[in-house]
């Protein structure tokens, strides 16, 4: 029998056909980060064809602009905030979840069914009260307010996540460190913890970059300047220079944005590594 | 043995008491004043919640809300979703893998990195993507925020709400066994046979899921609405949850913000008890086998 040639490619055909829709359809994404990058780095753009190359636009930099804090002292606390919510989480998320998922105390379910219900308040519907409390503990205006409220807001989720890693580790595990003597703390700290290491590094990713991000609670509860970081920052330079200088503003937001980027694709590489290593007797 | 479970719990149980339990409570309870920024404990009564019922822009509000979720829902949310999960499961692996990345980057990018992205693609000017495309065309620029502000804004969260549906659906549909596709290319079916017989019927729970779970997220989300638009031009793209944020922190009446507040959540709980009942969701919540009570 004789096939066509549509017949005969037809798999190769729908194939091409759907990475071209596919492409057309992530066409916004791909020139909005090429635009970001390019545009970071010239002078004018024709379309998407940098008229002259410079560097004047990472000037911020170097040089202090009028009317905005040091763009070195922004990113330390951009980074502050980031990691203390990073740790925190990390450190009670792990803690809790070990508790929920090993020990049977009174009102133990009702806690999981209270912390579940707490998510039908989205921290946004929220904001009123949260400025009210932060101003009661003089944590208004305070870099330690936003990271306390980030933190607190996403410990629920987190220990749920965390409850779900140590479900998975077999209670012979504990068994076996409870027999060599052991005490439950112990056995928490040097056997259980390492395995469920996999799940503490998603869960301490998810912060960071929730932390690093950060805009809302910035723009709400942060007044002073010495304590804004890079979204208010970013925020502000869209205010000033949207329509006068895209240059500026696409580099300080590449700037602010290229930590995100670059974990993030750290973290595929090893997230895939994770599943396939699994967990190790 | 109780006593280390608290432990390992109190740390967390103070944070979340402080931060999460207390605000919710006091969310309630100044939803019943008047307060302002003198921060004076006013009770009012219901009065707030009458202002709400004859508040001359919550008709307009309420309508924007209810545009703003489910256009993003169903052209993005779960329609893009599906449509990027059934489309790169079935070509090569390595440029399925290629184009999820990409469209991961909007949800990990900050969130006002992404909203400068939109404001250059719908500039106004020359120097925007799409007027400069239409100049290359020989037509004038447009001026994209005031002509369809609640497209743009639709559009900026789409892009960023389609991932999670993404990954959902994606991996439900690896996770189908092949034996089922085999049997089906053996009996000759077509991909979009196979797509609506098998694929489609077997992530039904997870579709019904995202939608359930996007509603929620889309009715209480502003952030990107902020930075794009803030409402504007003139209440075209207020939300009610952006509502009550410029309420709160604009005109500082936080009683009325946290009244408004409430109502939201309400509206929130109303929405997942429908899909509970409309979806059947009880058949999906069996209990989980860790869990020893």
């Amino acid at each position: 029998m004789k096939l066509s040639f549509y017949q005969r490619n037809a798999d190769r055909i729908r194939i091409f056909f759907f990475i071209l829709v596919m492409f057309i359809i992530t066409l916004p994404i791909i020139l909005g980060y090429l635009w970001l990058v390019l545009r970071s780095f010239s002078v004018d753009m024709n379309g998407f064809v940098p008229t002259e190359l410079t560097l004047k636009n990472w000037r911020f930099l170097w040089t202090s602009m009028k009317g905005y804090p040091n763009i070195w002292r922004t990113t330390m606390n951009t980074a502050f905030v980031a990691l203390m919510v990073m740790a925190i989480e990390a450190l009670l998320t792990s803690m809790g979840g070990y508790a929920l998922s090993r020990y049977d105390f009174p009102g133990r379910s009702n806690l999981m069914k209270f912390i579940l219900v707490l998510h039908a308040f989205p921290s946004v519907s929220l904001m009123v009260a949260l400025y009210y409390v932060l101003k009661y503990l003089h944590l208004l205006d305070n870099l330690w307010g936003i990271i306390l409220l980030k933190a607190s807001l996403e410990i629920p989720w987190g220990t749920w996540v965390m409850k779900g890693f140590y479900d998975g580790i077999p209670w012979e595990m504990e068994w076996a460190g409870l027999v060599d003597g052991y005490t439950r703390l112990q056995v928490w700290r040097k056997i259980i913890l390492p395995l469920v290491k996999p799940g503490i590094a998603v869960t301490a990713v998810f912060a960071f970059l929730s932390g690093w991000s950060e805009f809302i609670f910035i723009n709400t509860f942060i007044f002073s300047q010495e304590f804004w970081t890079l979204s208010k920052y970013v925020k502000a330079t869209i205010g000033d220079f949207r329509f006068a200088d895209y240059g500026l503003l696409a580099a300080v937001g590449l700037f602010y944005a290229i930590p995100t980027i670059v974990l993030f694709f750290l973290v595929s590489k090893y997230m895939i590594k994770l599943t396939i290593g699994g967990v190790k007797g | 043995m109780k006593k280390t479970a608290w432990i390992f719990l109190s740390p967390m149980l103070v944070m979340v008491t402080i931060f999460f339990f207390i605000p919710v409570i006091l969310t309630i309870v100044l939803s019943f004043t008047d307060m302002d920024y003198q921060f004076q404990w006013n009770f009012v009564g219901f009065s707030n919640f009458k202002d709400i019922a004859t508040d001359f822009i919550i008709p307009k509000v309420t309508t924007n809300t209810l545009i703003y979720t489910f256009t993003t829902l169903g052209l993005f949310n779960v329609g893009s979703a599906l449509l990027i999960s059934l489309l790169t499961t079935s070509i090569p692996d390595k440029w399925g893998g290629f184009f999820r990345t990409l469209w991961m980057l909007p949800r990990l990018t900050p969130s006002v990195v992404y909203g400068l992205l939109w404001l250059w693609i719908f500039d106004p000017t020359e120097h925007g993507l799409l007027n400069f495309m239409r100049m290359s065309m020989g037509l004038p620029p447009q001026n994209w925020l005031y002509r369809a502000p609640m497209f743009i804004v639709v559009v900026a969260n789409g892009f960023i709400g389609a991932s999670m549906g993404m990954l959902i659906f994606t991996a439900a549909i690896k996770a189908i066994p092949i034996d089922y596709y085999r049997a089906a290319l053996l009996d000759g079916a077509s991909w979009w046979m196979i797509t609506r017989k098998i694929t489609l019927p077997l992530i039904k729970w997870q579709v019904l899921f995202v939608t359930a779970y996007q509603t929620l997220s889309l009715l209480t989300s502003f952030e990107y609405i902020l930075i794009i638009t803030d409402g504007g031009p003139v209440f075209r793209t207020e939300v009610w949850s952006l509502y009550t944020y410029h309420m709160a922190f604009s005109n500082y009446r936080f009683g009325y913000g946290a009244a408004l507040s409430v109502v939201l959540v309400i509206m929130g709980i109303i929405f997942a008890i429908a899909y509970l009942r409309l979806f059947k969701f009880e058949a999906l919540m069996q209990k989980p086998k860790v869990e020893v009570d």
